[in-house]
């Protein structure tokens, strides 16, 4: 089983969350509800999944480049973005261009296979939910999330890089 | 033979029964493929007790009275490096 | 430890934020290292956690990667280097071809003691190895030599920490390496990277880069495209995490031999890269974070200042008997400050291993460092140590130092400065042993008028494909193989890692251990006998093509 880790709790840190999303197989039929579909479902039923008045989320894998979702994108409220296998640093890419150029600011959720040493850079790209198993605990998230202070790069978390804390010393 | 690397320092073991020792010279040999197998499945299922990693199987041959490997690669893995002959388990370098 | 005559040389020094990092960075790895011994982390969770720290499963044992960032060190982290190696290891080091230092026999539980030991020297292990921005490394006379247009190391170093745990850059397809030239003369093998930048200047006087990629060596051998002639300075950064984004939205993941940059550049072609690129580095531009401010790049620079140059010193080169002659005429080159000179060790005596040195050595360097060449050395890409700012006149008490050190051979660039990876002695992807085959050519051809009649004749020597010992850009390139479990030695000619870079073409079959060496000499001998006035073995070789070199060459083993 997995839990959802997201930071619907205000800034203090994760919190364990409801997902309200009813994910649906290609070939299912549509739940009431919001409901999280894969790409080549949402290319089909386009239309009628956004005529329904409740929120759509999109699966992504890790070789579906969100842009070709072109302005559809302001359509979703969840955008999940796959990791096949955690070496597949592909997702690090698409989050980091959701938020820095498309201006996506719904839910980025990280789904699949990944470690608990790459939650701190999912979140400086740009994920804000995790789906992570039953053992990980809200205290590994947080320790997750502080293990390094200060980082050089900026990136979609919109942290001040070491430079400008030097600059500003 | 059977042979992996202790977890904790890396140091090449060879399997003996259901345990380990440091020399190839005091590994099991297994006579056919079969027990080799059985002795690389008892081996994986025990990674998870986390006190050694990447097992593997092979081949070794009788010469002159004593068992040594095929490969030259066994060869050197089971002696030290052959251009420092004062390190490695040749030089009788053997972790606790 | 503390040696009173120690000498802070000018290089790139932390502050509280680098220091912070580190050692944030230290203790994480500790804590992944607990939880690998205490089974939170599995084998094949662990494996790319302590790649990413530089950390190896060898043939014999873990092996630790140090960093040395742009081949840069001071004699204080020389005498840590030693320290660490005498401590946990069998008190030697391995100097290798990205300029960093191996450790051969190092245990998973001593890790964090030794990366806390590197930290207080501002040293570390991070991106050593793992599918990430490895090591960035750059030309070993920087800031000594007149050749350059500026000194590449500050942008090294900058570079160095924009790739240090970068977010969207850290579980890349596969590796990335990237070096940093500044002369037309290429000591760094810009052409055989994965990115290289080259400082230019264009046509109207401003100083900015060259960005190449798409380099490489391993299975499929590449020479880098240019993916932009010029890049203004500000905008590097903003250049260079385009061509990464675009590598890691893009390269193939589902055939490791198939996931290196040069692959996906090679596929779609050098234009279609560029659009790419090109157009990705707009948008990057366009956030503007990633701008380089000026103010930025002349602080970093600072801490590379020139050291304090004696004026008035004699530009001649001392007289101090024939070996020293010899020394300073292939080991000594040209500084931009009259009365200096940069003083190459390598690290080569014949039948010596290539790149290894003991602690004692490097104690005895890092002495040298300090009363010689400004508490300063460098790590080259060929396995040798550069002493960059020397008084001429020091140089004859510097070479009857390395002499007692074993490691004054006047051979560098000549036929027994030969690079050779670990090979199968240490490495676990190896198919060969390379360094017995190094020691055995080197032998050979041990006799120093026959060295200097060759002239200058690169020999690079790798145990498997992944070639660590560049056998692609040797002139005389050496690939081991393994034919049913024992070794053959094929023979490459004709490559150049220089600014003229080529691949070099192979021969055909290999040679067993035992022949390779004679293989060589008759292939040298081909050239001694049809060189034409002026021309280095590569140029003879690719006037007259692969023919008589393959004659020879294979003439003794079939008779």
């Amino acid at each position: 089983m997995t839990k959802l880790i997201n930071f619907s709790n205000g800034k203090s840190g994760g919190a364990y969350a409801q997902d309200a999303y009813a994910p649906v197989t290609d070939d299912a039929a549509l739940p009431d509800g919001p409901v999280l579909v894969s790409l080549a479902r949402f290319q089909k039923d386009r239309d009628a999944l956004l005529a329904r008045n409740t929120p759509v989320g999109i699966r992504l894998q890790s070789s579906e480049n969100p842009e070709q979702l072109g302005k559809d994108i302001h359509h979703f409220a969840l955008i999940a973005l796959e990791f096949p296998k955690f070496r597949d640093g592909r997702a690090f890419s698409w989050a980091r261009i959701l938020r820095t150029r498309l201006g996506f600011t719904g839910e980025i959720r990280a789904v699949g296979d990944f470690l608990y040493d790459q939650v701190n850079y999912q979140h400086r790209v740009g994920f804000d939910a995790w789906e992570v198993p039953d053992n990980f605990t809200i205290e590994m998230f947080n320790r997750a999330l502080t293990e390094m202070t200060n980082v050089y790069q900026p990136s979609s978390d919109g942290k001040k890089t070491i430079r400008e804390l030097r600059a500003s010393r | 033979m059977l042979t992996a690397n202790r977890l904790r320092d890396g140091d090449v073991l060879y399997r003996k029964g259901d345990g380990w020792v440091p020399l190839l010279a005091d590994g099991e040999v297994y006579a056919d493929q079969a027990s080799a197998d059985a002795a690389l499945a008892a081996a994986n299922a025990e990674l998870a007790n986390n006190t050694f990693v990447a097992p593997y199987l092979f081949e070794v041959r009788e010469a002159c009275g004593k068992i040594v490997p095929v490969k030259e690669r066994e060869i050197i893995r089971a002696a030290g490096p052959t251009v420092h002959p004062h390190t490695g388990k040749q030089a009788g370098q053997i972790n606790a | 430890m503390l040696n009173p005559k120690q000498v802070e040389p000018n290089m790139y020094r932390y502050d509280e934020f680098d220091a912070r990092f580190v050692s944030e960075r230290v203790e994480q790895f500790a804590g992944q290292v607990e939880r690998r011994l205490s089974g939170e982390l599995t084998e094949d969770q662990f494996k790319p956690l302590r790649l990413m720290n530089g950390l190896y499963l060898q043939l014999h044992a873990y092996m630790l990667r140090i960093a040395v960032p742009y081949g840069t060190l001071s004699s204080r982290q020389m005498r840590r280097l030693a320290h660490i190696a005498r401590t946990y290891d069998k008190d030697f080091g391995h100097f290798t071809t990205r300029t960093n230092l191996q450790l051969n026999w190092i245990k998973l539980v001593d890790v964090p003691a030794i990366l806390r030991e590197l930290a207080e020297v501002e040293m570390h292990c991070i991106q050593t190895s793992g599918n990430c921005v490895r090591n960035v490394t750059a030309d070993q006379f920087a800031g000594a030599t007149d050749e350059e247009i500026e000194d590449p190391r500050p942008l090294a170093e900058i570079i160095r920490q924009w790739s240090s745990l970068h977010p969207e850059f850290v579980f890349l397809a596969r590796k990335f390496k990237i070096a940093v030239g500044a002369t037309e003369k290429d000591r760094a093998a810009l052409q055989y990277h994965d990115m290289a930048v080259q400082i230019v200047k264009n046509a109207e006087g401003r100083i900015g880069y060259k960005v190449m990629a798409g380099g490489g060596m391993g299975r499929t051998p590449y020479i880098a495209h240019v993916m932009r002639e010029f890049v203004e300075r500000e905008d590097i950064l903003a250049y260079l995490e385009a061509v990464l984004r675009v590598y890691n939205q893009d390269s193939r993941r589902d055939n490791i031999h198939k996931q290196r940059i040069k692959i996906l550049i090679n596929t779609i072609g050098p234009e279609e890269m560029r659009g790419r690129v090109a157009r990705e580095f707009e948008e990057i531009k366009r956030t503007g974070t990633l701008q380089l401010p000026q103010e930025e790049l002349d602080r970093i620079t600072a801490y590379f200042a020139l050291p304090r140059f004696e004026t008035g010193l004699s530009d001649d080169m001392p007289e101090a008997g024939k070996d020293f002659a010899d020394w300073a005429r292939t080991n000594v080159h040209k500084h931009r400050a009259p009365g200096y000179a940069i003083a190459t060790i390598t690290l080569k005596t014949p039948g010596q291993v290539p790149g290894d040195a003991t602690s004692a050595q490097m104690d005895t360097i890092a002495d040298l460092m300090d009363e010689f060449s400004v508490g300063e050395v460098r790590v080259t890409h060929e396995q040798n140590l550069v002493l960059p700012h020397v008084r001429k006149k020091d140089l004859p008490a510097i070479f009857a130092k390395l002499k007692e050190l074993d490691f004054a051979s006047p051979n560098a660039g000549l036929i027994t400065d030969i690079i050779a990876c670990p090979g199968l002695d240490y490495c676990d992807l190896a198919n060969a042993r390379s360094i017995p085959i190094a020691q055995s050519i080197a032998k050979k051809f041990e006799n120093l008028a026959r060295q200097q009649d060759i002239g200058e004749l690169k020999i690079k020597i790798s145990g498997c494909i992944n070639a660590c010992g560049h056998h692609h850009a040797g002139h005389i390139g050496i690939l081991g193989v393994d034919k049913k479990g024992v070794e053959f030695y094929q023979l490459q000619l004709g490559g150049s890692g220089a600014e003229d870079a080529s691949i070099g073409d192979i021969m055909g079959p290999g040679f067993t251990e035992h022949e390779i060496a004679g293989a060589v000499e008759r292939v040298v001998d081909v050239y001694l006998k049809t060189r034409k006035d002026g021309e280095r073995f590569l140029d003879t070789y690719r006037r007259l093509g692969m023919a008589p070199f393959k004659d020879a060459a294979y003439e003794k083993v079939a008779a």
